[in-house]
C-alpha cells in the first residue's frame, strides 16, 4: 500500500531542484515518467566527468541518488511527433512538472493552456529559478547563483569575511517546496475534481528560509549580515576543534542550568568562575576568550567523545559531521537513512531512503534510476497502447531517441 | 471568491519556535484551519526571540513569531495537569492533524502518545518533529539550530573553499534549517491526508531533523563516502573559478560558466581581452586547474561594475549571474515585488508590516493570509466555548487554575 497509489507523474525536469520533487513523489508511490532524449539527456547523467569532479561511478552514483524509483523514456521534444506523444501521456498522467526557464514548456507546445485541454484535471507545476511572472522571469540561475541572490549567502560567513556560496542543497530546497505545493493540489483535486497550474520560483524558496531575517530588516531596518556562528542570545555558540584532522564539534548553551551542567563536565575550571562569564549576558559579550578557553578542551577530545560527555548532562554537542562520519555513525545506520539498490552498469549503490517514517505507509526505495530509455516499451506500449512495429518506426524515424 | 486548497483541514499545533510551527503555518496558509496550543502565561518561545519593533521585545510583537503564526487560532492550555489532558484528547478527537516537537517520550509519559491518541481518533495523522527523531542512539540528544545544521552534512562543508580549512564549520545565518524541517514535516502530512481520504485510516509519522537536512544533500554529500569512500572536505568544495567575487563600491557578484558558450559569452561580453586567448584558459578542464589566475583577472573587470550592474549585463548575454543580495536588496528588489511575494499584514500590537509569502503561485487556490499571528489565548472562548461547549464561567475557572 502507498500513499500516492494510482498517481502517474510526467516528470520533464532535469539537473536537481525539479528532481528532488519528484523523486519525493516516487517515494510516496506515485509512478513517475521521466522524459529525456539522447539529444537532450538529463546532464546530471555527466555532470561530475564533464566537470571533473569524479569518475563514471561518480556520475552513476549522483543521478541514482536523485533519479531512484522512477521510470525512464526517451522522447525527442524537437521533433512534432515527440510532442504529439508527450501529450497523450498527459491525458494518463496526474501531475505534470518541468524545471525549464520560464516559457519553455509554452514554446514546445505543452503548455498549461494546451494541456488543460487534454486533460481538465491535471495539476501542472512548472519550477524555474525566478518564476514565470515578474522583469526577471526567463534569467537563468544554478545554485551557486541563486543561494546569494535569494539572501542567503550574504548572512552566511565569518565576520568580515565573503558571503559563503552555498551548496547543491539550495536547488532541493526548491524541489521541497515543489513537491509540497503538488501535493496540495492532489488533496485539492480529490476534494474537488479540479486541477491548476503552480508556478514555482526557487529564488522565493531559499528566501522564506530567512524569514526572521527579512522581519528585521522591515521592523528595524537592520542588514544582517556574517556573524560566524553567533546566535542573538546563546554563548557559547560555536563549533570547536576536536583531536583529530579538521574534527569540530557544534556546542549550544542556551540557559544558566546547561552552563553549569557543562562547566562541571570540564571540571569546574577556574576561569569558568570569572566574573566575566558569569551570566550569560556576560558570556555573550566574551565569547571570543569563552571560545579560546573551551577550545583548549575540545581539542584534547573526539567529536564524538565530547557529545557523549555533555549529552548526557543535558548540554546540546553534536559532532560537525563529515559524510564520511554519516556513513558509519550508529544513530544513522540504526534510522536505515542509506538503502542500496542495483545498477545494470554500476551494480550496487547507496541513495538516501525517505526523509520520514510513516507508521501505516512506509515510504520506499523500490528501483534504480532508469537508464536512458530503459521504459520505452512499458510507457509506450503498455501504457499508450503502441504496438511493436509502431514503437520500432517511430524509434527508427528518430521520435523515441 | 477564490478557494482553499485545504479548506477544512483542522490542524492542532502543540510546538514551539520554527521547524513545528512552521510546518502548521504552510498548512494554515493554504488554508487548514489551525489551533495553536500554547502554555499558559508564557506562551512560544518563539515570542520571546528577536526582531521587534524598535527592538522593544514584547511577547505579541515578535516579528519571527508573527511570521510563523499567521492564520493560526491560539489557545492557552497546560497539560501538566489531568483537567488539561482531557481538554487535549477533546482537541484531538475534532482534529485531522496533530503537529507536535516535544523531545521523544514527553507525549508518551503525559498520556497523549499516538497509541493513546489514536483510539480517540483512528483518522488521526500525528507527525512528531525532533532533532533525530524517535528512535535510535541519539533519539533523546538535544539540539539547537547549530547542532541541528552540524548533524545534516552540510555544516562540515560550510563555508566551502581551501581558504576556510582551519576555521571552524559555520551555520547558514538564519533559522534555514528548521524551516527546512518544518517543510519536510508538512509534505509527509499532506501526503497522509492524501492517502487518508482513500483509505480512511490515519498514521503516525517521525520526522527528523537530522535526515530532513541530509535528504537536501542527496546527491552528492553521502552518497559519494558511501558508493565510493569519497571523504568531502571544505577543500575541495569550492567553486574553481567564477563563484562569489567582489565588484564595484564592496559588494559582491556571482556566476558560473559550466558550459563553454557561457564561457565564450562572458569573453565577449568582457570585449575579448587578450589574457582570455591564452592556452591556460582553453577549456573548463584548463580553466578548472588555474581558478585563482583566471579570477585575480576577473577582478580586475569586475570592479569597474555594480552588482546589480553585472547581474543584468551577464543574463542579457547569456551568462547566469547572480548577485549577493543583502536582505535590503531583497525586500526592495523590482523583481519581486512585481510578483507580489510581499505581503502587507495588519496586525493589532505590531501594525502593518511586509511579510514573505511564499514560493508558490496555485491558479486557483492563491496562497493568503485572512488573520494575522493570534494573540496568546486570543482564542480560547472561540475554541473552548462555541466547540468543545464550554461555559463562560467555566472557562474563568480553567484559567483561575493555571489550565488555560
Amino acid at each position: 500500500m502507498t500513499l500516492l497509489n494510482g498517481i502517474r507523474v510526467l516528470d520533464f525536469t532535469a539537473h536537481v531542484a525539479g528532481p528532488q520533487a519528484t523523486i519525493l513523489l516516487a517515494y510516496l508511490g506515485a509512478e513517475v515518467i521521466k522524459v529525456e532524449s539522447r539529444l537532450y539527456p538529463d546532464v546530471l547523467r555527466s555532470t561530475a566527468v564533464v566537470a571533473g569532479i569524479g569518475t563514471k561511478k561518480t556520475a552513476l552514483g549522483m543521478f541514482t541518488s536523485m533519479n531512484a524509483g522512477k521510470l525512464g523514456v526517451t522522447l525527442n521534444l524537437t521533433h512534432p511527433k515527440g510532442i504529439e506523444l508527450a501529450k497523450r501521456l498527459v491525458k494518463i498522467s496526474d501531475v505534470v512538472v518541468d524545471n525549464f526557464r520560464a516559457g519553455v514548456m509554452d514554446k514546445l507546445g505543452l503548455g498549461y493552456e494546451v494541456l488543460k485541454e487534454i486533460k481538465p484535471d491535471i495539476i501542472m507545476l512548472s519550477a524555474s529559478s525566478h518564476g514565470a511572472g515578474g522583469p526577471e522571469s526567463g534569467y537563468s540561475g544554478f545554485a551557486v547563483t541563486l543561494g546569494p541572490l535569494s539572501g542567503l549567502s550574504y548572512i552566511t560567513g565569518y565576520p568580515g569575511g565573503l558571503p559563503a556560496v552555498l551548496r547543491n542543497s539550495i536547488d532541493c530546497r526548491m524541489g521541497n517546496a515543489a513537491a509540497f505545493a503538488i501535493l496540495v493540489a492532489l488533496c485539492y483535486r480529490q476534494r474537488t475534481g479540479k486541477g491548476q497550474f503552480i508556478d514555482l520560483s526557487g529564488r522565493e524558496a531559499l528566501a522564506c528560509g530567512m524569514a526572521e531575517v527579512i522581519m528585521d530588516y522591515v521592523m528595524n531596518r537592520r542588514i544582517r549580515s556574517r556573524e560566524g556562528n553567533r546566535d542573538i542570545f546563546m554563548a557559547p555558540h560555536n563549533c570547536y576543534r576536536c583531536k583529530g584532522e579538521d574534527k569540530w564539534v557544534s556546542i549550544a548553551i542556551a540557559n544558566e542550568q546547561e552552563w553549569r551542567s557543562f562547566v562541571q563536565v570540564l571540571g569546574n575550571p577556574a576561569w569558568s568562575k570569572e566574573e566575566r562569564f558569569s551570566d550569560q549576558l556576560s558570556r555573550w559579550q566574551n565569547q571570543d576568550e569563552l571560545d579560546r578557553l573551551i577550545e583548549e578542551w575540545t581539542i584534547e577530545r573526539t567529536p564524538y567523545e565530547v557529545m557523549e560527555v555533555l549529552q548526557r548532562v543535558g548540554v546540546a554537542a553534536v559532532p560537525s559531521f563529515s559524510n564520511e562520519d554519516l556513513f558509519h555513525d550508529p544513530h544513522c545506520r540504526e534510522r536505515g537513512y542509506l538503502v542500496q539498490v542495483e545498477h545494470p552498469e554500476a551494480g550496487p549503490l547507496y541513495v538516501l531512503a525517505p526523509p520520514w517514517k510513516f507508521t501505516a505507509t512506509p515510504a520506499k526505495v523500490t528501483r534504480p534510476a532508469p537508464v536512458l530509455g530503459e521504459h520505452n516499451e512499458y510507457v509506450f506500449g503498455t501504457l499508450l497502447g503502441l504496438s511493436r512495429e509502431e514503437i520500432a518506426k517511430l524509434a527508427a524515424d528518430g521520435v523515441f531517441y | 471568491m477564490f478557494e482553499s486548497a485545504l479548506a477544512g483541514i483542522k490542524v492542532l499545533e502543540y510546538c514551539q519556535m520554527v521547524a513545528g510551527p512552521y510546518c502548521a503555518k504552510l498548512l494554515a496558509d493554504l488554508g487548514a484551519e489551525v489551533v495553536k496550543i500554547e502554555k499558559p502565561g508564557h506562551g512560544d518561545e518563539a515570542r520571546k526571540r528577536p526582531p521587534f519593533p524598535n527592538d522593544v521585545p514584547d511577547a505579541e510583537t515578535s516579528g519571527l513569531f508573527l511570521y510563523l503564526n499567521t492564520n493560526k487560532l491560539s489557545i492557552t492550555l497546560s497539560v501538566e495537569t489531568e483537567t488539561g489532558r482531557q481538554i487535549f484528547k477533546e482537541l484531538v478527537r475534532g482534529a485531522d492533524v496533530l503537529v507536535e516537537d516535544n523531545a521523544p517520550g514527553v507525549m508518551k509519559k503525559q498520556g497523549l502518545d499516538y497509541e493513546v491518541l489514536k483510539e480517540l481518533n483512528s483518522k488521526l495523522i500525528m507527525v512528531s518533529i525532533t532533532p533525530f527523531g524517535q528512535t535510535g542512539s541519539y533519539r533523546d540528544h538535544k539540539a539547537y539550530p547549530l547542532n541541528v545544521f552540524q548533524a545534516g552534512g552540510e555544516g562540515y562543508l560550510t563555508p566551502s573553499g581551501v581558504e576556510n580549512v582551519g576555521r571552524p564549520p559555520l551555520k547558514v545565518g538564519s533559522f534555514l534549517e528548521e524551516y527546512d524541517s518544518g517543510l519536510n514535516a508538512a509534505i509527509a502530512v499532506v501526503a497522509a491526508l492524501y492517502w487518508r481520504t482513500s483509505s480512511g485510516r490515519g498514521q503516525f509519522i517521525d520526522i527528523s531533523k537530522q535526515e530532513s537536512l541530509i535528504s537536501l544533500n542527496r546527491m552528492d554529500v553521502i552518497v559519494r563516502y558511501a558508493n565510493e569512500r569519497k571523504l568531502l572536505t571544505r577543500a575541495q568544495q569550492g567553486v574553481p573559478y567564477g563563484g562569489i567575487l567582489p565588484c564595484k563600491g564592496g559588494d559582491y557578484t556571482v556566476f558560473v560558466t559550466w558550459e563553454e558558450r557561457q564561457w565564450d559569452r562572458l569573453v565577449s561580453m568582457m570585449g575579448n581581452p587578450e589574457w582570455a586567448r591564452d592556452e591556460k584558459f582553453k577549456d573548463h578542464g584548463a580553466r578548472f586547474k588555474h581558478g585563482e589566475l583566471i579570477n585575480a583577472l576577473l577582478m580586475e573587470w569586475l570592479v569597474n561594475f555594480s552588482k546589480e550592474e553585472l547581474y543584468h549585463m551577464g543574463q542579457a548575454h547569456g551568462v547566469p549571474f547572480g548577485m549577493v543580495s543583502s536582505v535590503e536588496d531583497l525586500v526592495n528588489s523590482e523583481h519581486l515585488r512585481a510578483r507580489g511575494f510581499f505581503v502587507e499584514i495588519e496586525h493589532p500590537k505590531a501594525g502593518r508590516l511586509r511579510y514573505p509569502s511564499a514560493p508558490y503561485k496555485f491558479l486557483l487556490t492563491p496562497w493568503r493570509v485572512s488573520r494575522p499571528a493570534p494573540l496568546l489565548g486570543e482564542h480560547n472562548e472561540e475554541v473552548y466555548c462555541k466547540r468543545l461547549g464550554y461555559e463562560k464561567n467555566q472557562l474563568v475557572k480553567l484559567r483561575e487554575a493555571g489550565i488555560i
